[in-house]
């Protein structure tokens, strides 16, 4: 039996109230928040915030990041929408993973947005791993004059990523 | 052998289709990079843990206040399989949709139409160990937007997926069957001919429940990334 996949829709503009209620103040308890630990009480917890912005440049209001990240030890995943934050900005707040097999640390990043059809795939790298991402195959199958686009940037505190749909600094999107 | 198992051009929609206007500015242009998958492709969150409610999957009552919704009551259910039609067990189904008069409670939704307070309208549940979902809940208005003039969504339930591992990750929406304003609605034609008939629930009469519920069935399958082609 062959039987073909369910075709995807987007999520259009009106998800918070089912995927991320209690975010966006909805009386209905959240499964995942952007806390994927506990700030308080985990150790060496960091911030990863950042936009997502469309064509124009704008910075987009109605997408939905989820991160996830599996380093064989721990195993976390985030939901957070871009609708809440004055700027628009999304924010977590986890753990760095390990290197798994010699490759540079990194956790997916799944994203949605009225405007898209079907999501798409990232990945979060950070700035002072330079050594591990020097040599991560997956980085070098990479354009080099792209690969800043998977980086975060250590700000001081916090990793900033932002996510450019489009134009010259596009981020790099997988298929996987 | 390394079979590339990715999501099927033949029924899902393209990234950029122009009759949806806001993928304009919002679709990706560059060529996505092949990646290698590794443990954190191979694998997802699990939700088979988590507390759902008692009511969590019957949108009917899950936001009463002071009575009931009002609207056609019906079930929705369905079997969550892969492409050879294995169940995908214990693995988390979300739902999100317009209350019977076509109205989101969602803050932003501004069509003028009575919002429900006895009507969420979202809702979820696990799949059990034959892959089978089941919700109750109101049967949703179409609503206008401004896509284009004119321009009126058919009736809709949005649903949120997860199967095994992120690379089986699927939002979808389903539809009603003979909708009349399918043929001027982006959302249904920007799917492929083929793919399209699969977004249809279908009147089931053996699931209808008798002085309750009519019964629509609505099956998903989802891409799933054997391990061994890794």
């Amino acid at each position: 039996m062959n039987l073909k996949q369910t075709p995807s829709q987007t999520i259009g503009p009106y998800f918070a109230y089912g995927l991320t209620p209690e975010q966006y103040g909805y009386n209905f308890k959240s499964l995942a928040t952007n806390l994927m630990v506990d700030p308080e009480t985990s150790e060496g917890t960091i911030k990863i915030s950042g936009k997502v912005f469309d064509a124009e440049n704008n910075p987009i209001s109605d997408a939905m990041i989820e991160l996830w990240q599996n380093d064989g030890e721990r195993k976390l995943f985030g939901r957070f929408g871009t609708g809440t934050d004055p700027e628009n900005r999304f924010v977590f707040h986890t753990v760095k993973p390990k290197s798994v097999d010699g490759q540079a640390p990194y956790i997916n990043v799944i994203i949605f947005m009225r405007g898209q059809l079907i999501h798409s795939y990232t990945r979060i790298y950070f700035s002072d791993e330079q050594q591990l991402n020097d040599k991560d195959s997956t980085l070098l199958a990479v354009p080099q004059e792209r690969r800043n686009t998977l980086i975060a940037k250590w700000k001081g505190g916090h990793y900033e990523f932002n996510i450019r749909m489009q134009g010259p600094e596009e981020t790099v999107f997988f298929d996987i | 052998m390394n079979t590339k198992v990715t999501f099927d051009p033949e029924v899902h929609p393209p990234k950029l289709y122009e009759g949806y206007k806001s993928t304009v500015g919002r679709a990706p242009h560059k060529p996505l990079v092949v990646v290698k998958k590794s443990l954190g492709e191979l694998t997802g969150p699990l939700f088979k843990d988590f507390e759902l409610g008692v009511l969590d999957h019957d949108l009917t009552r899950n936001a009463i206040n002071e009575g009931e919704p009002i609207g056609e009551r019906i079930v929705v259910q369905g079997k969550v399989t892969d492409e050879k039609g294995n169940p995908i067990r214990n693995t988390l189904v979300e739902i999100w949709q317009a209350n019977s008069a076509g109205r989101y409670v969602h803050k932003v939704d501004q069509h003028d139409a009575p919002l429900d307070p006895n009507f969420l309208g979202t809702g979820r549940c696990i799949t059990d160990k034959n892959g089978n979902y089941k919700f109750y809940t109101i049967k949703p208005g179409a609503y206008p937007w401004g896509n284009h003039p004119n321009a009126w969504r058919p009736s809709h339930i949005h649903l949120s997926l997860f199967g095994g591992s992120i690379t089986s990750r699927l939002i979808t929406q389903m539809y009603f069957p003979n909708d009349p304003l399918f043929g001027q609605d982006p959302m249904y034609m920007s799917v492929p001919p083929k793919g399209r008939e699969l977004l249809v629930s279908k009147f089931d009469l053996s699931i209808t429940e008798p002085n309750f519920a009519l019964g629509y069935r609505f099956d998903i399958v989802l891409r799933v990334t054997p391990f061994e082609n890794q």
